[in-house]
């Protein structure tokens, strides 16, 4: 093999594997998942009421394997219509991988295996004739890092509308990019530079573009991961207006870290632990009087 | 804003999948037909290459039955050296054709009859003999190496093909071609290897043309680069990665390197041909010159490459070894330098295939000579593999054809084997920290 | 004495010098294996000895080579007689060639008057008195320099210190290589063109419209004849280059599109490396393949269209140059498409794009910067390519920009101006070198600015 030789100013090319921040997290970190037999001594069954009212997601015995990796075992929740799930647990549990599943993002990676049964609205989100453009058109996503397009403020909330073809001619896309930005909280700060890079905003601002990026495609179902990690306090607070005011349109599914914010923003609390589900419930209910041993540690800061 | 309803976006969505997905894959295909062409032209390079080649690698000899005699190389009976030396050894050779083949009587057809053996059939008469002196007057079955015309009309027909087939084969008159299968129908014409391709210089005969002058010369020429760029090159690269303060001076070290290495290659040329042969007053086509200009030209690739592999050398290795009270030098040339030589090797040995490969800059210094004689060492007049092979492109001869790329694979192997060693040691060598 | 037998004495003295000062730093610091006195470990003291015995006599030799053969040329031309020595400077330079020539041994048709001898045997004398003198001096100066090592041998002197920092200084000088390099390529490709241009005016050969060079045949016709319009090479390099780019770009864009963005790893590990070949093959081989199979069969493609193609079309070599950089331009757009972040992806699909529309709206976008200055680049080795056009595209100099018609090139007129013989004071010569600076300048100038872009794009996303 002739080597090409690679020209000055080039490093090496970094190579891509499994996809950075909070996605890749199963695969390696959490070896204690394998253990199968720990991991039902601990928690053989989910403790309280996995439906909802008004599933719009439904999901029953999901597994995921990465390689050889158990990452998640026989999961089985519900997100209804108006509400906000806040997936809670330490590092490495499943909770990332779950919100993946709800829209096929795994997909991208390689290894990734996912059996059970996931619901969108009564159609199976893995069945084969399920369209992964339409799903995900369906279910927006809004990740841990802010990851605006290389464009200006307006092309990147266009993005998804001139992809889909949801705006028919100018004035119903610039309708769109406004009513989002609008729902988003940004428009005041950025009407008079909507031509200007997306990347030029703050982190917050960011972040809030993302999610006007996601609502123009105008979802059923919003899912977050962690989307405040990255961010300070001030702006973490507007954020969590913002999903407070979305609920009232979107079913919303949140991984979180902090314990204050899954109490702030969520109707549902689910407690992930080594790839199990342990307890879903009421938000309140999971925070002051749990049932499982593990979650009350968890809440009451003995170990996470 | 009008909100779509879910239904609504649905559907549009759904309207606008045929479209996309026709799109996606035809941009697929697009990239696949790219791969493709890539991967195409390669073996249509390769299929050329070895398809217009290989039949140089065997050789067309006529067996002649010649009779050393005396008449002819020493009609003064002298029996000196230097009488043996000059003698018309190609009179040996007309009068064993003609005896072989009485028909050919007016000059033309004569003519085309001496035609058949190669001119340096003479030079291995006279090679024999003046080995072996005691062969004067005697007779001896001899094999000649055949002129490139028949070579080509011998290897270029098929088994099956008849005389003159094609029009190609219509440089041969057809009263020669009659001559061919009468010498092949006895035996007394046939393909061997062709040695004299790997062992002679450069000549004007395509059967007599070999690449060992030309390889020697590359071969010198490498020597002398390798010599002079690696050191220098590591030398560069250590102060540039582990004593180089940042200032102004390094900065303009550093662009120079990177712009270096994008400099066309005739550019050097005209360097060493200014520098070298003008201003220092160096002998035109030496290999020595070759290397100075190709040891500029390669030195960026090894700084490069060396800066790479000291880089991947952890600090911690550094740390360790001044804590134990090691000076910065000591640091560099015990502990650093072991560790990061597998990858300067490797970057060495690309630099030296590209330096093998290239020809533009030793056009401009003189490297393009018509060279007989085997280069004899770093200072003498020679060619290089690269070079020969453009310079018998340029021939019109049409056996110079098999010889050009019978000399491209072997430059090609030459590079394979280099590139296959610097996988190899980085593989084998290669830590990953 | 050669050159061979003063290297082996010199040598023997600096291994000599090393023993002799390892042994007597081990001897003041306390015997053998106690050292406890020096400050150095005593191969340090041996090392500084050796240094000084070598390193002066080295910079003499240096020195001395440089400037022996002027002194000595000087010198001959002094005693040269008054006819000879009265001659303009080119003949001179001539006659001193023949007067070299025929010290060395050769026979020189036109230099067997006796004073062409006289004037040989003088230069062969000198030569070897320089080189007696030379020798002499190098060893005394050698001896000197040991001696003054040894006498600075205590056992508080910093022998690795002294050591460390030669050793430093040699490592700058490595890497001052470079820099020489390039400031010698600029000054003496500048020297030999403003010698040309004192002969051809600059706006003559940056605007002319007419390239024949081959009618200033000496060096006393310039000016009456001979056309140096340097414009039609310039628009047949830009011809060719924009050929190969077209092909080259498209092809390698997708190439690397197709490999990091669809192919399985099982499939890219397979054909990574074979498209890699395509960079490793010599030029002069695609320049061969580009003379002895596309130009032909390109001809027969267009013969079938009933259009008149030249055999050495433009199209041709450009064609062939576009596969060569192919590999070029796939592994630099690999590299940039692979610095794309992630997570760019990831929004993208996350939204419900398609493969596709992700790479054409998010990565291209985002990598455009990289994948320019990977153009730049591609541009800068296409104007620069010598073999392929040397071999595949015409001498005659068209002013035209029909890829079926054959141009010329700035390379291949440098070539073809070089190589041969030459007299080094016509402007058919020195043209060679303000095509070198032309393109010596121009490649730079794309390979400053893209080497710039790449740079800031990759610490866009670092």
């Amino acid at each position: 093999m002739l080597l090409m030789d690679k020209e000055p100013g080039f490093v090496p090319m970094r190579e891509r594997g499994e996809p950075k921040d909070g996605a890749g997290k199963p695969a390696g970190k959490a070896p204690a998942i394998a253990d199968a037999a720990e991991t039902d001594r601990i928690a053989p069954e989910t403790v309280g009421d996995i439906t909802s009212k008004n599933a719009v997601i439904k999901v029953r015995g999901g597994n995921v394997h990465y390689g050889d990796t158990h990452a998640l075992r026989n999961i089985s929740l519900d997100v209804g219509r108006n509400e906000v799930v806040a997936l809670i647990g330490p590092s490495g549990c499943g909770k990332s991988t779950f919100i993946r599943c709800l829209n096929r993002m795994n997909d991208t990676i390689e290894s990734a295996r996912v059996t059970g049964d996931f619901r969108l609205d009564g159609t199976d989100i893995y069945a084969r004739d399920t369209d992964v453009v339409l799903l995900r058109a369906r279910v927006g996503m809004v990740f841990q890092k802010p990851n605006p397009f290389p464009k200006s403020i307006y092309e990147n909330v266009a993005y998804g509308p001139r992809i889909h073809g949801l705006a028919s001619n100018r004035a119903e896309l610039d309708d769109i990019v406004y009513g989002s930005l609008e729902r988003a909280g940004l428009v005041n700060e950025v009407k008079d530079r909507l031509d200007e890079p997306g990347t030029g905003l703050s982190g917050g601002q960011q972040q809030r573009l993302c999610i006007a990026r996601t609502i123009a495609v105008n979802p059923e179902v919003i899912l977050m991961d962690e989307p405040c990690s990255a961010l300070d306090p001030i702006a973490t607070a507007r954020i969590e207006d913002l999903i407070d005011e979305l609920s009232q349109q979107y079913a919303i599914a949140i991984v979180t870290h902090s314990m204050q914010q899954a109490a702030r923003v969520s109707n549902r609390t689910a407690y992930f632990h080594l790839g199990r589900l342990v307890e879903v419930g009421p938000t309140d209910k999971i925070f002051t009087n749990p049932s499982h041993k593990l979650t009350e540690d968890y809440v009451t800061g003995r170990f996470g | 804003m009008a909100m779509l309803t879910p239904a609504e976006t649905r559907r549009r969505v759904d309207a606008s999948l045929r479209r996309r997905y026709r799109s996606e894959w035809l941009f697929r295909l697009y990239g696949l037909v790219s791969v493709l062409l890539g991967v195409g032209f390669l073996l249509v390079l390769f299929a050329t290459i070895i398809g217009n080649g290989y039949g140089a690698f065997r050789q067309v000899f006529i067996q002649l039955e010649v009779q050393f005699d005396p008449a002819v190389l020493d009609p003064e009976g002298t029996r000196q050296q230097d009488t043996l030396a000059s003698a018309d050894y190609s009179q040996l050779v007309k009068t064993s054709l003609r005896t072989l083949f009485p028909d050919a009587e007016d000059r033309t057809s004569r003519r085309e009859l001496n035609a058949l053996v190669s001119s340096g059939g003479a030079f291995n008469l006279q090679k024999m003999l003046l080995a072996d002196p005691t062969l004067l007057g005697q007779t001896r079955d001899v094999w000649l190496p055949a002129d490139d015309e028949v070579n080509v009309f011998v290897k270029g027909r098929g088994p099956a093909a008849g005389a003159g087939s094609g029009d190609e084969a219509q440089r041969l008159s057809d009263r020669q071609i009659a001559w061919i299968q009468t010498l092949e129908s006895s035996g007394k014409l046939e393909q061997r290897f062709n040695t004299i391709f790997f062992t002679a210089g450069d000549s004007r005969e395509p059967e007599l043309a070999g690449i060992w002058g030309a390889t020697k010369g590359s071969f010198f020429m490498l020597f002398v680069t390798l010599f002079l760029a690696f050191p220098l090159g590591v030398a560069a690269a250590i102060y540039l990665e582990e004593f180089a303060s940042r200032n102004w001076l390094v900065d303009v070290i550093e662009v120079n390197i990177n712009n270096l290495a994008a400099v066309p290659s005739i550019v050097f040329g005209l360097l060493g041909l200014a520098v070298f042969i003008n201003f220092f007053g160096m002998p035109r086509s030496a290999p020595l010159v070759g290397g100075l200009v190709l040891t500029l030209m390669t030195l960026p690739v090894i700084i490069i490459a060396s800066r790479a592999a000291i880089k991947s050398v952890p600090p911690s290795v550094r740390e360790a070894a001044l804590g134990v009270g090691a000076s910065p030098m000591q640091m560099v040339f015990h502990h650093v330098l072991p560790l990061a030589l597998p990858g300067m090797m490797t970057g060495a040995i690309i630099g030296m295939a590209r330096a093998l490969g290239e020809s533009a800059p030793l056009l401009m210094i003189g490297m393009v000579a018509f060279v007989v004689e085997p280069p004899g060492g770093p200072m003498s007049p020679s060619t290089a593999l690269p070079v020969q092979i453009y310079l018998w492109a340029d021939s019109p001869e049409r056996a110079f054809v098999e010889r050009t790329s019978a000399a491209i694979m072997v430059l090609l192997a030459f590079l394979l084997v280099m590139n296959a060693a610097a996988v190899w040691l980085r593989s084998r060598f290669e830590r990953r920290w | 004495m050669r050159l061979t037998t003063l290297a082996l004495i010199l040598t023997a003295m600096a291994l000599a010098a090393f023993y002799l000062g390892r042994s007597r730093a081990a001897a003041i610091g306390g015997g053998p294996g106690k050292a406890r006195l020096l400050h150095s470990l005593p191969k340090y003291y041996g090392y500084y000895t050796a240094m000084w015995c070598v390193l002066p006599g080295l910079v003499l030799l240096l020195a001395w080579t440089a400037l022996s053969d002027t002194v000595i040329t000087g010198r001959v031309i002094e005693a040269l007689p008054d006819s000879l020595r009265n001659q303009p400077e080119a003949q001179l330079g001539l006659t001193l060639n023949d007067i070299r020539n025929l010290a060395a041994g050769q026979m020189v048709d036109e230099a067997r008057r006796p004073e062409f001898a006289v004037a040989a045997d003088l230069y062969n004398n000198l030569r070897t008195a320089s080189q007696r003198l030379l020798s002499g001096l190098i060893i005394a100066v050698s001896f000197l320099g040991f001696a003054l090592a040894w006498w600075r041998l205590q056992p508080k002197f910093r022998a690795r210190n002294h050591v460390e920092l030669a050793i430093k200084a040699a490592l700058i000088a490595a890497s001052l290589v470079a820099i020489l390099t390039t400031l010698g390529i600029l000054l003496s490709v500048t020297f030999e063109a403003i010698r040309f241009f004192r002969q051809v005016p600059f706006d003559d050969f940056l605007f002319g419209l007419t390239w024949s060079p081959q009618m200033a045949i000496r060096a006393d016709q310039v000016g009456s004849s001979g056309a140096f319009g340097a414009v039609p090479l310039f628009v047949g390099t830009l011809l060719i280059s924009a050929i190969a780019l077209i092909v080259a770009v498209p092809i390698g864009l997708m190439i690397a599109i197709y490999l990091s963005e669809y192919a399985r790893p099982a499939v890219r590990r397979v054909l990574k490396p074979l498209l890699e070949v395509l960079a490793g093959i010599p030029t002069v081989v695609y320049g061969y393949f580009a003379a002895l199979t596309m130009a032909p069969v390109i001809r027969q493609w267009g013969d079938s269209l009933g259009l008149d193609v030249a055999s050495e079309s433009a199209l041709g070599a450009g064609l062939v140059m576009g596969i060569m950089i192919i590999p070029f331009v796939s592994s630099l757009s690999d590299d940039v498409i692979n610095a794309v972040p992630q997570a760019m992806r990831d929004g993208s699909y996350a939204l419900g794009a398609t493969r596709s529309e992700t790479i054409k709206r998010v990565i291209l976008r985002a990598a455009l910067p990289g994948i320019v200055g990977g153009v730049l680049l591609a541009a800068s080795r296409a104007i620069g390519e010598t073999m392929i056009v040397v071999m595949a595209a015409g001498l005659s100099a068209n002013l035209t920009a029909n890829p079926l018609e054959s141009v010329t090139t700035v390379t291949v007129q440098i070539v073809t101006l070089l190589v041969g013989d030459q007299e080094f004071d016509s402007p058919k010569t020195l043209a060679a070198f303000a095509l070198g600076l032309v393109l010596f300048v121009v490649t730079l100038i794309l390979n400053i600015i893209a080497l710039q872009v790449v740079r800031r794009y990759r610490e866009q996303y670092d």
